[in-house]
């Protein structure tokens, strides 16, 4: 056979042109996806006369990074981080734990109808936030919950969301067997085998039920808007879906509140990368 | 040892069975009880029969004009995402430099918070201000009004959506990846060119991922929610009343907890309908390679 180097020329050039042609595609298509973080990060930084100009200005002149300091100090942000970090320690607590046992149970140990029982509560997946919502709201009401942060924390608590479980139970299915058997054969209890054996093999795993409890967390809309009222309760997201309403027009502060509002995700992105892509691969491989 | 498991087994998956049932299973069989009664949050709530689904389905033109954009909207934005993404999966998936500068690039969208993306997007969208309208104006291309226009709407929320496909670029690139380079090598040696590649070893392997894509994608177009509460109010004239909005609006600003629920039972059997279909077409165009799965 003969080698690569001696590959025929036409064959080769229209291989160069190929490759041209991917490059050109991904190149306006980066741009693309890029244009509208460029077009917030630009807006922020700008003074309300120059946000309009058109054609629009690229470079911001004068540079007024006041914007940010302005924006976060005309309704309490300080206020919304704090609680929404009080909610996100809660919810990162009680999904982490209850989550990591439940997989634990659907994966390492056998028990009767273990498998029946993991089916049927796989199938909340498919059961939209809204429809359980309003009884749900109607129960906290009952209990007094409302304007606390309870129905936001409390049922993370209950096994953490089944996507999380998933994740994790595949994870788990993936370490040998025998690391279980031996643990036992030494007179390990289950909680000592979940404990020494499986969470320290499942850091990168756990790490990214972490990542995407973050995400979710942070995102959140529908669930602060419903049970919380007092401003001295919002969240982030709710705060900034308020200050919108607020201040219509004032686009350089509309943007740097949003700037700030998106650098927590991708910063976290940007550490977890490596299991943020393991993590989604893990999900996706079998649905 | 078996007692042993069992007893472990239950007491650690208890959290979970628990939540199945006090937020999963309990919620649903309550909502779907209190959509036969006129429950608002002020006076006691009394059964109705059927009175609800009723003035849906016979009375409330934008219950049917939002079930109608719900599906315009989660179908197109499913299908646009979808295709976008496999395409960038695809390219993606060449022996490229840089590539996880690209995967980075295209994949961030998705974890913009809804309500940042939200606000980006209505500035984008600007028709006087917004760089959409100044991109057009480049190519000699005439203004559009965007999300203030009834029939741009929801093709804008599409294009939106589209922006944040993200994840599903991720799995359909893991999927890609999973593909065993001997099955292209077999079509190589046959003669297949690269169209025999993709026809014949890329579609079938892959289905199984468009297949997870599709049914999460739909799932999850069906809850949007931000962009009508956050953008559109649901105008205009209702044309981006998506269904989760309208939900909302009827049991946390009108009031209507009966109606509401209702109108979830209603969303809860659309999806698992669509679901359903999904599943039950599956085995006709989803390939699985050999008994796959435990």
């Amino acid at each position: 056979m003969e080698g690569v180097d001696n590959m025929n020329p036409i064959k080769k050039n229209s291989k160069v042109i190929s490759k041209i042609i991917i490059y050109l595609i991904l190149l306006v298509a980066s741009v693309s996806f890029l244009l509208p973080f460029i077009w917030l990060v630009r807006s922020s930084f700008m003074d309300i006369g120059q946000i309009f100009i058109l054609p629009p200005e690229w470079i911001p002149r004068p540079f007024r990074w006041q914007n940010y300091p302005e924006a976060l100090t005309a309704v309490p942000f300080g206020r919304y981080a704090l609680n929404t970090i009080t909610i996100l320690i809660f919810v990162e607590a009680g999904v982490i734990i209850t989550s990591t046992m439940s997989a634990f149970a659907f994966s390492r140990l056998r028990w009767k109808g273990r498998d029946k029982i993991f089916s049927v509560l796989l199938t909340s997946l498919m059961v939209p936030y809204v429809v359980t919502l309003i009884p749900t709201f109607l129960l906290w009401k009952a209990l007094g919950g409302i304007n606390t942060f309870l129905p936001l924390t409390v049922p993370a608590w209950f096994g953490g969301g089944m996507f999380n479980v998933f994740l994790l139970r595949q994870f788990f299915l993936t370490i040998p067997y025998e690391l279980d058997e031996a643990a036992y054969l030494d007179g390990a209890t289950p909680l000592q085998v979940l404990w020494k054996v499986i969470i320290p093999l499942s850091k990168p795993a756990i790490l990214t039920v972490a990542i995407f409890t973050f995400m979710s967390v942070w995102n959140d809309l529908l669930g602060p808007i419903v049970y919380l009222n007092d401003p001295d309760k919002y969240t982030l997201a709710v705060g900034l879906a308020t200050f919108v309403g607020m201040y219509t027009g004032q686009w350089n502060y509309l943007m740097a509140a949003s700037t700030v509002m998106i650098l927590p995700p991708i910063i976290l992105f940007f550490i977890g990368q490596k299991f943020f892509v393991q993590g989604i691969t893990l999900t996706g491989l079998k649905g | 040892m078996r007692k042993l498991e069992l007893k472990w087994g239950i007491i650690l998956a208890l959290p979970a069975i628990l939540g199945f049932l006090i937020w999963n299973l309990g919620p649903m069989i309550a909502s779907f009880v209190i959509g036969f009664t006129d429950w608002s949050v002020a006076g006691s709530p009394e059964f109705i029969g059927l009175a609800n689904y009723k003035e849906i389905f016979f009375d409330d033109f934008i219950a049917k004009k939002s079930i109608i954009v719900t599906l315009y909207f989660a179908g197109g934005s499913v299908i646009v995402s979808m295709v976008t993404a496999f395409l960038a999966a695809l390219l993606l998936n060449r022996k490229i430099r840089a590539l996880p500068l690209f995967r980075t690039i295209f994949f961030l969208p998705s974890i913009v918070p809804a309500i940042a993306n939200a606000v980006v997007w209505l500035w984008l969208f600007n028709p006087d201000f917004g760089l959409l309208n100044y991109i057009l104006e480049i190519f000699g291309l005439s203004r559009l009004q965007w999300i203030y226009d009834e029939h741009q709407v929801i093709p804008s929320l599409i294009m939106m959506s589209a922006w944040g496909m993200g994840y599903t670029m991720m799995i359909f690139l893991a999927g890609l990846q999973g593909i065993p380079q001997q099955l292209y090598e077999a079509v190589a040696i046959d003669g297949g060119n690269w169209w025999h590649k993709f026809r014949h070893v890329t579609i079938p392997m892959m289905t199984p991922t468009i297949f997870f894509n599709l049914v999460m994608g739909l799932i999850s177009s069906f809850q949007a929610f931000a962009q009508p509460y956050l953008m559109t109010n649901g105008g205009p004239n209702y044309a981006s009343m998506l269904y989760c909005y309208y939900i909302y609006q009827n049991a946390f600003q009108y009031g209507r907890m009966g109606y509401a629920s209702a109108l979830s039972t209603i969303l809860f059997i659309m999806i698992l309908v669509l679901t359903l279909l999904i599943f039950k077409t599956s085995s006709y165009w989803v390939y699985y390679e050999g008994g796959r799965g435990r």
